[in-house]
């Protein structure tokens, strides 16, 4: 396959440093740490009450190794577990952001100065451990719509935190969740009140750029009674040799006739070609249907990280919620990918879907694996999966671990699996029709891609369908 | 044959693909505007030829020249030889799940344009174009929204093969046994667009296992191409000749020209 090899490399894009001056805590966990965090953020006691009973249940956890990914052993020690940059702004004004901090942003292509902003996206900029700012918040107070850092909504918004946080991700609900309950240190918190549409995107987006971190970002979004929202996070980090550790866990509620759209553009840095360096996405994200006729909908499109281990889920509570899961997922080089849904059953007339796209190009090894399971009491429920698998060359690896439980026998299960290769003589088709091998393989990439990418947002399938191209780039072959 | 300088010259052309050496020294000329047939028994060398002209990366060429328009073609990448103007209609088009005929023929129809420095057609310009190209060969819109090739008969992906031939109006043609999995309405359709599509500025080469398809497109030139050679070459009435009396008496080394 010497003419789809011949590809230039192109290198991450995002792998740049800021020169920035940070507040670094040593590395090391300890329950002083997690004290140290807890007073970092102001937090009230019972927060630091529920971190210690975290970080107590974790020391009694281990690593899970059921995925089927190899690394080698994580130092949780050697990890420092809070870095800030030391010039922050108040909360309420964007203009004492840190230039460096507003130009880092720039560079990744997400403006946080309110006049040059996205139409239409509200966002919240975290950068390591802290956000550095959130746009449009006052804008969408009038609305009722709270939307900031998760820190800022523990100290003003306790009951609503108190009232939802943990509820669909226990704070021992894993190994990886108890240690980011444990440490967690920012992310975003979005409440949606009764009946209002969001009228905007809202979108975080984590940036790691101190070395020898971790970050451990919480979000919580909770859509009340027939709201609507769309929530988009994006993520990058700098080109380093070492592995960063990234355990997030996103915790979704949807109340009655509420529908929560999520998606996720992952470009975390996946490593050299070597398999030297890259992030470790180890992250929990848990959706809970709570109301009837709710609506919760993942879509992510994964092309970073050195190893990803990811389970976006759904419980259906709520008598004819429906759940749906739509999934991109790209290794190249040396990417390990591990990723797919749970969609658990429990009311009536509950319906999921679950598309899921592997591409595996270079040395990379993609998993899809889900579980469906259906309870004895979701009379009627419905499920359909799709499991399409693609690979570029004969290097790589494609797997998929479906896992169906089916208490109920009014259920319907529908399951459909494909795996393709491009070959030498789909690439040459479309060659001969004048289009560049890379236009081609991105051709039949994104056209792969498709089901997918049609459930963005706008502004970021773009996105996604360009990134898409540039990690396989190079790869192919 | 027509007079003029030849639009592509193939000289002593030799071909391995996988080690084996199809194609023994072949010579080929064809002027602007001309219809070659290619024909001759299966294994012969034919869609060897064909993809070897299109720049099929799995084909070898041992030694041979071949000149298009004054340039050395095996030079060529694939889509630079596309974009001069080289078209092949393949034997066995594959699919692009999740693309229209639409989206991929205006992808591709604006690579050829940048390459000739002509501006790029956007979405709407290219509908009005491509209406115009359908109104012209007597087509309609149906399969332009679906995905290429995608659940398509074969018969319906070799008439998207002349569609795009038809959009993408090129310099040189080739078609690979278009013919072959077609029934007689369908062949009979195909045979009517090429004859549309013939004219001084476009020549043909059409590589074709049986006669029938030349009962509807009458050829300048017939080759007849018998263990990597051409054995054989005269006008249009060579083909009934074949039709009539097979390929075995050409094969016993009898040379001919």
């Amino acid at each position: 396959m010497t003419s789809i090899e011949a590809h230039v490399q192109q290198p991450y894009k995002y792998g740049f440093v800021t020169d920035i001056e940070s507040e670094v805590v040593p590395a090391g966990l300890d329950e002083d740490v997690i004290r140290l965090i807890s007073a970092k953020k102001g937090e009230p006691a019972w927060m630091l009450e529920w971190r210690l009973k975290a970080y107590r249940n974790w020391l009694k956890m281990s690593e899970p190794h059921w995925p089927n990914v190899k690394y080698g052993p994580i130092d949780y020690q050697a990890i420092s577990y809070y870095a800030a940059p030391k010039k922050l702004p108040k909360l309420d004004s964007l203009d004492q952001v840190d230039p460096k901090l507003v130009e880092t942003f720039k560079k990744l292509g997400i403006p946080i100065e309110e006049q040059k902003r996205l139409t239409g996206v509200a966002v919240d900029a975290v950068f390591d451990s802290v956000s550095v700012a959130t746009t449009f918040q006052a804008e969408l107070a009038k609305y009722g719509v709270i939307f900031c850092p998760i820190s800022q909504a523990i100290r003003e918004h306790p009951e609503l935190v108190q009232k939802y946080l943990g509820t669909v991700v226990p704070h021992n609900d894993n190994f990886f969740a108890a240690l980011n309950t444990a440490v967690f240190t920012d992310g975003s918190f979005v409440y949606v009140p009764k009946g209002v549409r969001c009228p905007l995107e809202l979108s975080t987006y984590f940036r790691i750029n101190a070395s020898s971190t971790g970050q451990f970002e919480r979000t919580l979004i909770i859509a009340d009674e027939g709201s609507y929202v769309s929530y988009l996070e994006g993520c990058s980090a700098p080109m380093r040799d070492e592995h960063q550790l990234h355990a997030a866990v996103v915790e979704l509620v949807a109340l009655d006739r509420a529908t929560i759209k999520y998606s996720t553009i992952q470009n975390w840095y996946p490593g050299d070609e070597e398999g030297k360096g890259g992030i470790y996405n180890f992250v929990t994200k848990r959706g809970k249907c709570a109301g009837a006729n709710s609506k919760i909908s993942w879509t992510q499109v994964e092309t970073g990280s050195a190893i990803t281990w990811k389970y976006p889920g759904c419980i259906l509570q709520g008598d004819n919620s429906i759940g749906e899961f739509y999934s991109v997922a790209v290794t190249s080089h040396r990417q390990q990918a591990d990723t797919g849904t749970k969609m658990i059953h429990l009311g009536k007339n509950t319906r999921s879907t679950i598309v899921s796209k592997g591409i595996s190009a270079g040395r990379g090894q993609n998993t899809y694996r889900g579980l469906v399971k259906i309870m004895k009491g979701a009379e009627g429920a419905r499920n359909y999966s799709q499991c399409d698998s693609m690979l570029i060359g004969d290097k790589c690896g494609a797997h998929t671990f479906p896992y169906i439980d089916v208490r109920n026998s009014t259920a319907i299960m529908e399951h459909e699996a494909s795996t393709s290769k491009i070959g030498e003589d789909q690439i040459f088709y479309l060659r001969q029709r004048g289009l560049s091998s890379e236009d081609a393989v991105s051709m039949i990439v994104n056209g792969f891609c498709k089901e997918v990418f049609k459930e963005l947002p706008m502004e970021f399938a773009v996105e996604a369908t360009r990134l898409l191209g540039i990690s396989l780039e190079g790869s192919v072959g | 044959m027509k007079q003029g300088k030849a639009l592509l010259e193939v000289k002593g052309l030799r071909v391995a693909v996988a080690g084996t050496e199809i194609l023994k020294g072949v010579d080929l000329a064809i002027s602007d505007g001309e219809v070659h047939a290619i024909m001759g028994p299966n294994g012969s060398g034919k869609s060897t030829l064909a993809q070897v002209l299109a720049g099929h990366p799995a084909y070898t060429v041992l030694a041979g020249t071949v000149t298009y328009d004054g340039k050395d073609l095996l030079e060529l990448k694939p889509e630079e030889r596309a974009r001069e103007g080289v078209f092949l209609a393949f034997q066995y088009p594959v699919e692009v799940r999740g693309i229209t005929n639409s989206y991929f023929l205006r992808a591709a129809l604006n690579a050829l344009r940048k390459h000739r420095g002509l501006p790029e057609l956007d979405p709407i310009d290219f509908l009005q174009f491509l209406e115009e190209k359908l109104k012209a060969i007597g087509w309609d819109d149906s399969m332009m929204n679906r995905p290429v090739n995608e659940g398509f008969s074969g018969g319906e992906k070799k008439r998207n093969e002349i569609l795009q031939l038809a959009v993408l109006e090129p310099r040189l043609a080739i078609l690979d046994e278009t013919d072959s999995g077609l029934d007689i309405d369908a062949l009979k359709t195909v045979a009517e667009t090429v004859n549309k599509l013939r004219g001084p500025d476009r020549a043909f080469l059409i590589v074709t296992h049986y006669q029938r398809l030349l009962n509807y497109i009458t050829p300048d030139v017939v080759h007849v191409l018998a263990d990597g050679r051409i054995v054989k070459s005269g006008g249009p009435e060579l083909a009934h000749e074949l039709e009539a009396k097979g390929y075995d008496w050409l094969r016993d080394g009898v040379m001919v020209s």
